[in-house]
């Protein structure tokens, strides 16, 4: 049982967290032709998009309803409209994606009450979807807005699918959490297909923040979850949730269509991807064979691919045992990350986060703190590794400590928008970067 | 609310700023401009504000509200430091829902305590955000008590992110300063060739590449506003003979303010291209009314300017003729076209968006009649522009890179996120080696290349044959 502490002071030191509303605008950007518009002065915006470009190097479409000391005193309803219709109008978007921020929360604009009397005075528009989720920047961290705009998602009504069109493949949902890079969720695409499944991602962030070329200009996002494909959520045959923020989507799926669902809190590891796999294979199975007489099957790549990550398991582990290692990451990352390593023989020396989880209670270290980079300096010091975001880079120079980057932002690496850390490849190459660091810092230890 | 409103009404009429002059003449209002709701991509007031502010490295930079503002933010500037880190450094009360209920001052003033405690800045900037300015915290009040208490200057700064654009939040900097800053110490020693440098922000360390020039000329720069900057420079800044505004309309306050209050005159000057750079250093030497200084002046220019021809041979017949779009604000939207001309390029657009009337007269002057003044700019209106004109090159800020990346259009970062010095001569020299680098790559043939499948079949079939 780990202690979750947050220590008493005033100030955040080099905050490790962002904001929700940052969560919620990366989440949207899984959407296909959608625009995240942001209720709140053009800061909100700006410093959100300035922070995504430069991690996935990559334009990223994002608006604001820029509002004025005016509009704030009066209320944001007239911005709201606006914004909207020079969206339609400019990027013709197929789906808006509308959250708050601080200022408009703060404010108390009645959201649900100005996008009603939008609809009523814009019939227009009755075929375009506008999502809307509430992200005050006071409460959270990017991981709730993430998980907040999913949950809105799932719970919006996109209209009736296309009837006349036949399934040929069972169709499984898959609630991508925000510990997935884009990467990550295109691993995850490919397997989910090897075994002969149609996955309908949601959020789908690798169509989107991939780093490909398109020819056209875009001016929404160029790829993600279709709006064909949320009309399709009622089809699937199950749920599988990849991370605990995940869960409370996958909750209201169940409701609402009956689907059932596992939360995957983790798919790095063996056993993680083991069960994982394992899962696929029952969907699979239980379709031709409810009572599971035949063994399940796994496609044979993925028995290569096993055998590969023992192989780098018994190579990489002369490097981790008793290493140290100290993290700050977000509650989903931090989990996925801390029992990785803990189970190469490695110790968690310090756990920093950025929010409450019901999961921070189930760590491999005794204690985790929710706090800033600050509280991460003043832990680690005599670890081996330190993992967190570009933003701890300082830290780790003056504790001598080198720096594995990961969570948002990296603005000091490249691919961020290709590396996949999950699946039994991805473990492997997890493993094999850190284990080439342990080496090198071996090295520049004996050289002394 | 808790900040003045007056203030920010008296700084949309900035006197000292060209857009105003033309009010009623020229259609522009760039100053009075809203942010167009779904359209406007710009940053805020607050975001201006630190812009113009956290370039002084030894303070602390204390943002007072929920975390978007610096948890979304913070270290990400581009201003460099010759000493002190703190700067560097992201500080903010994170504001929860409580705070929100009860009030934020007391955990501002702690926090203050904690800052000054742990880290010993030489000052701390305390900035308003939206949220905080809306629940009617008294930053003033606060940051007067901890200034008395803490024995540390605690400035603050009203910068909302309502109150306007990033241009309305370099003039509230502005203001904090005038107000709670400049003037507050005496310089050492003063000397007649003393000179302030105001909104100059030493991106990508630009400043180091024309100190050295003053420091020939036997000119002091006692204070950058706030390139590279220390609390205590800022502070005597008052006794300079002079104030330099570069590349800016943003601080333009802080130079008419100081004239009126101090009687330091000021001129406008920008460190791009050769002919900038010469007149920049002519025009101080002339205000500074020295005859020997401007004797060592032209010395200097032909000096300079002789090692600087030298050094552009081997670009100059690599870039002449070759087309550019511009695509930025303010002076940079005529001072980067004169430095494109000194390396023999063409600039075929640039915009004139966030120009005033004086700035749009110099940009019609040096494009000649063919140039397109680009009114309005969103990414799809700069990809028209590139195509109708062949351009070879964009030149714009960091917003714009994928703009033309993702066209296979090769891109030069011009604004305050870019990696590379460009002022000066020195600065010429590297911009004239990064744009040929950018239309010479070898690249550009490998990402504009079809697949060779996607080639029609005649071809296919002769190359098999």
């Amino acid at each position: 049982m780990t202690t979750v502490t947050s220590r008493k002071k005033s100030v955040a030191v080099n905050p490790l967290k962002q904001s929700q509303p940052l969560g919620a605008a990366l989440a949207f950007l899984g959407l296909k032709g959608t625009v995240p518009l942001f209720h709140g002065s053009q800061g909100c915006t700006a410093f959100a998009k300035v922070l995504l470009v430069r991690h996935f190097r990559e334009a990223i479409p994002l608006a604001t309803t820029a509002m004025t000391e005016v509009s704030t005193i009066l209320g944001g309803e007239d911005n709201v409209e606006q914004a909207i219709l020079t969206l339609v109008e400019k990027a013709k978007p197929e789906i808006i994606a509308l959250f708050t921020t601080g200022l408009t929360e703060t404010r108390g604009d009645d959201m649900k009450g100005i996008l009603r009397t939008f609809r009523e005075s814009h019939p227009e528009l009755d075929s375009l979807p506008i999502v809307f989720v509430s992200t005050p920047d006071y409460k959270g961290a990017m991981q709730d807005g993430f998980a907040a705009a999913v949950r809105e998602i799932v719970a919006t009504d996109f209209g009736s699918r296309d009837e006349s069109l036949v399934e040929m493949l069972p169709q499984v949902t898959i609630l991508a959490g925000s510990l997935l890079s884009p990467g990550d969720v295109a691993e995850i695409k490919q397997i989910v297909q090897d075994f002969g499944l149609k996955p309908l991602i949601l959020p789908d962030i690798s169509g989107s923040l991939d780093g490909h070329l398109e020819d056209e200009y875009q001016t929404t996002t160029a790829g993600g979850t279709s709006l064909e494909q949320l009309r399709n959520l009622n089809q699937s045959t199950f749920t599988l949730a990849i991370g605990e923020s995940m869960r409370s989507p996958a909750e209201t799926l169940q409701q609402q269509f009956g689907t059932n669902y596992e939360v995957f809190p983790q798919l790095a590891g063996l056993e993680a991807v083991d069960k994982f796999l394992w899962r696929l294979s029952q969907i699979v199975n239980s379709r031709h064979d409810p009572h599971f007489i035949k063994p399940p099957t796994v496609p044979n790549k993925y028995e290569i691919q096993r055998r590969q990550l023992q192989d780098a398991i018994l190579d990489t582990h002369f490097y981790f045992g008793r290493k140290r290692i100290s993290l700050a990451l977000e509650p989903d990352l931090l989990y996925q990350t801390a029992w990785l390593l803990h189970n190469m023989g490695a110790e968690i020396q310090a756990a920093v986060t950025t929010t409450k989880s019901p999961i921070l209670s189930d760590l491999p270290v005794d204690s985790v703190t929710i706090g800033d980079l600050e509280d991460l300096e003043d832990l680690a010091a005599g670890s081996d590794l330190i993992i967190a975001n570009s933003q701890a880079k300082s830290l780790a120079k003056k504790l001598h400590i080198p720096l594995y980057r990961l969570g948002y932002p990296i603005y000091d690496r490249l691919g961020n928008g290709y590396r996949f850390l999950i699946s039994y490849r991805g473990t492997i190459q997890f493993l094999f970067d850190i284990g080439n660091i342990f080496i090198e810092q071996e090295e520049s230890q004996n050289n002394h | 609310m808790a900040f003045k409103q007056s203030k920010v009404a008296a700084l949309l009429n900035e006197p000292g700023c060209e857009h105003n002059h033309q009010k009623g003449v020229g259609k522009n209002k760039a100053c009075k401009q809203q942010a167009q709701p779904g359209a406007a991509q710009g940053g805020c007031a607050f975001d201006g504000a630190s812009i113009a502010l956290v370039p002084i490295t030894d303070a602390a930079h204390l943002v007072h509200g929920p975390i978007a503002c610096a948890g979304n933010s913070w270290g990400s500037r581009g201003s460099l430091s010759s000493g002190p880190m703190t700067y560097k450094m992201g500080f903010t009360t994170d504001l929860s829902e409580n705070d929100i209920i009860f009030g934020g001052e007391k955990k501002l003033y702690k926090a203050i305590k904690e800052v000054c405690d742990r880290y010993q800045p030489a000052a701390v900037f305390v900035y308003l955000t939206c949220v905080t300015a809306l629940i009617g915290d008294d930053l003033d009040a606060v940051c007067q008590a901890a200034t008395q208490k803490f024995g540390t200057p605690i400035i603050p700064v009203n910068s909302p992110g309502f109150a306007g654009t990033k241009n309305m939040g370099n003039r509230m900097a502005g203001e904090a300063l005038l107000d709670h800053v400049v003037g507050t110490v005496e310089p050492e020693y003063t000397t007649p060739y003393d000179i302030n440098l105001i909104g100059e922000y030493n991106i990508a360390g630009e400043l180091w590449g024309v100190l050295p020039l003053f420091e020939k000329l036997g000119i002091r720069v006692l204070a950058k506003i706030t390139g590279d900057a220390r609390y205590q420079d800022v502070c005597s800044a008052h006794r300079a003979k002079l104030n330099v505004m570069i590349c800016s309309k943003a601080l333009i306050n802080m130079g008419r303010k100081m004239e009126e209050k101090y009687g330091i005159p000021y001129i406008e000057e920008s460190f791009y291209g050769i002919a900038d750079m010469n007149r920049c250093l002519r025009n101080i030497a002339a205000k500074l009314g020295d005859r020997e200084l401007q004797e060592r002046v032209e010395n200097l220019i032909s000096e300079e300017t002789a090692k600087l021809n030298q050094a552009l041979i081997p670009y100059r017949s690599r870039l002449q003729g070759k087309r550019m779009v511009l695509y930025t604000g303010g002076v940079k939207s005529w001072s980067v076209i004169s430095a494109a001309q000194d390396l023999g390029m063409e600039v075929v657009a640039t915009s004139t968006k966030k120009s005033t009337e004086e700035d749009k007269a110099r940009i019609k002057e040096l494009l000649g009649k063919d140039g397109i003044m680009l009114q309005k700019g969103n990414a799809q209106e700069l990809l028209r522009v590139i195509a109708k004109t062949k351009a070879d090159l964009l030149v714009a800020g960091g917003r714009n890179q994928y703009t033309a990346l993702k066209a296979r259009i090769p891109f030069l970062d011009i604004n305050q996120e870019r990696h590379h010095p460009y002022a000066g001569y020195v600065g010429l020299v590297e911009m004239a080696r990064e744009i040929d680098e950018a239309l010479h790559s070898p690249i550009w043939a490998q990402v504009r290349k079809p697949a060779p499948w996607t080639v029609n079949s005649y071809h296919v079939a002769a190359s098999i044959g």
